[in-house]
């Protein structure tokens, strides 16, 4: 498969911006959608509008049905073992949430201890201060290294007998290195601490196979891997969501409801409360076929191409600082943060704007990795297998313009 | 400094300037250039209480008031948005308390700056319009 025959299922990509055409770098913020993504929210909306789960009519049974089928199709997906452990969640930020909220309750105490890395993104940072903050529990930071890379033998003299959980991320939204994960879990399982993966740009770049990996949750977003916007996963091994309490209460998570007394729903329908996003959902079912789709060797090959140009031509400058050096390439995914010497990141992304690029400037939602380089923000660019080399080559060349006329 | 022609003639100058460059890139490059050649601004005056808030990129402004008149100097580190601040300064610096509060700002709207700015920038243009705006009304 070439990537033209790819690119012609995303009917945006043939969209003109200031009269260019659209060059979309901006993946890792969020993905284009597939024409049978659209079509699926499309039909759902227009044909099958009903709420899920309670309905005995028609409609409520096509609906109920394209929702839980796609509860299989993920488990499938990440090879989860079991259908229950799929919890439906608007993205990743909310799975996070979740179990900061819903595990910290049941698991975590005053002066415990809770350990993230430098390299995360706000998201698996703030809900894990919170919760620190309610139980008067302590947040541990594992560096990275000049490189962006984690030591893993600081993981290990960080872990003490009160680490209660260890969240890092697959890979960095800025970083784009493949962090170790399943070495990761197996250093907290010899010392029983369980694992939540950050999953919104792995999911993307490699998935995950949770069984292999043996990772305690995983979190992911729909968006950012061509599925509707606000939807989201959470995986979690059973034993843990089910000792896990409601994070919010209402809809469908009971089973039983007195004013004596609540009893709630199992796994995953007792974190499911208030009526879910079902005409979201079901697109991740179209989603997975697009990514496995693009698993094309020949559309991989390309994209691959274009990752070593893109590096090649990003490191022999010595004007700009790339952030996050891969120890080999394929420890890297086609994501680029950089700086450009004496040229303002915010600059950079509004001329290439004008040339028709998306871009991205600023902070990436990960101040601290902004500051473990001391800089107060980079340029990102981001690619998806319909990048083409053409795109690639055109953008190299905006940016040299840019610059010059920025210097 | 005073100037010989009013705040409107110098909205209206501006507005013309910018409509001579059909091409965005081009505009953006008169911005740049005019980003280059800002006055220098002291690097002892780039203190918080100086910093404007809601910008991406950094920005600080400095005012005083000289024989009735409000003189503007102010710096960034992105280059386009040290061009926006020449724009302002060269329409705003060396006038009246009252003419600037009297001002609404609409030669920005006139050139399109707004909507062609990113989000994040725009509202730092804004805050940058409400300081002025700001130091006029407190010393009219």
């Amino acid at each position: 498969m070439n990537v033209r025959s790819i690119r012609e299922q995303f009917p945006i990509l043939s969209t003109k911006v200031y009269g260019k055409d659209l060059v979309y770098f901006d993946n890792a913020a969020t993905s284009q959608r597939p024409a049978s993504v659209i079509d699926k929210w499309n039909r759902l909306t227009s044909e099958f509008n009903a709420n899920i789960h309670r309905g005995v009519h028609r409609l409520a049974e096509v609906a109920t049905d394209e929702y839980e089928t796609t509860r299989d199709a993920v488990r499938n997906f990440i090879n989860a073992e079991s259908r229950e452990e799929i919890v439906f969640t608007s993205g990743t930020t909310a799975s996070i949430n979740l179990v900061a909220f819903s595990f910290g309750e049941a698991f975590v105490k005053e002066g415990d201890e809770i350990i993230v890395s430098e390299a995360e993104h706000h998201s698996n940072i703030v809900p894990w201060q919170m919760l620190c903050m309610r139980k008067n529990a302590v947040l541990k930071v594992l560096r990275i290294d000049d490189n962006g890379h984690f030591n893993l033998d600081e993981l290990k003299s960080l872990i003490t007998e009160h680490t209660r959980i260890v969240a890092v991320t697959q890979i960095s939204n800025v970083l784009g290195i493949v962090n170790p994960v399943e070495e990761i879990v197996r250093i907290c399982h010899e010392r029983n601490v369980p694992v939540l993966i950050d999953g919104a740009q792995g999911v993307v770049h490699g998935g995950i196979d949770v069984r292999k990996v043996d990772c305690d949750f995983y979190a992911f977003s729909g968006h950012k891997m061509y599925a509707a916007t606000g939807v989201g996963v959470l995986y979690g091994k059973k034993q843990w969501l089910d000792a896990m309490p409601p994070y919010m209460g209402g809809g469908e998570m009971i089973a039983r409801v007195r004013f004596s007394g609540t009893t709630y729903a199992d796994t995953p329908e007792k974190f499911e409360a208030g009526t879910q996003n079902f005409a979201s959902v079901p697109t991740l079912k179209p989603a997975i076929e697009m990514m496995r789709m693009m698993q094309d060797e020949e559309l991989q090959a390309e994209l691959e191409n274009v990752k070593e140009y893109l590096y090649g031509k990003l490191t022999e400058n010595e004007n700009i600082t790339l952030y996050g050096v891969p120890r080999g390439t394929l420890s890297k995914i086609p994501l680029f943060s950089f700086s450009v010497k004496d040229v303002h990141h915010e600059d950079l992304a509004l001329i290439l704007d004008k040339m028709g690029i998306a871009s991205r400037s600023g902070q990436m939602c990960a101040e601290p990795v902004m500051d473990r380089f001391g800089v107060t923000g980079m340029l990102r660019i981001s690619l998806a297998p319909y990048n083409t080399m053409e795109e690639a080559e055109y953008f190299i060349k905006s940016l040299d313009k840019a610059i010059s006329m920025l210097r | 400094m005073a100037y010989n022609i009013t705040l409107e003639e110098a909205e209206k100058d501006v507005v013309e300037t910018f409509s001579m460059y059909e091409e965005w890139l081009d505009k953006y490059e008169y911005l740049i250039d005019l980003g280059k050649n800002l006055e220098p601004y002291p690097e002892e005056k780039k203190t918080d209480d100086r910093l404007i808030k809601g910008c991406q990129s950094r920005v600080w402004l400095d005012y005083r008031m000289e024989e009735g008149r409000l003189y503007f100097n102010a710096d960034s580190d992105a280059i386009i948005t040290k061009g926006i601040i020449s724009l302002l300064i060269g329409i705003y610096s060396g006038r009246t308390p009252q003419e600037i509060a009297g001002s609404d700002f609409s030669f920005i709207e006139k050139i399109g700056l707004k909507e062609n700015l990113s989000p994040t920038r725009a509202n730092g243009l804004a805050s940058m319009i409400a300081t002025i705006k700001t130091a006029a009304m407190a010393n009219c």
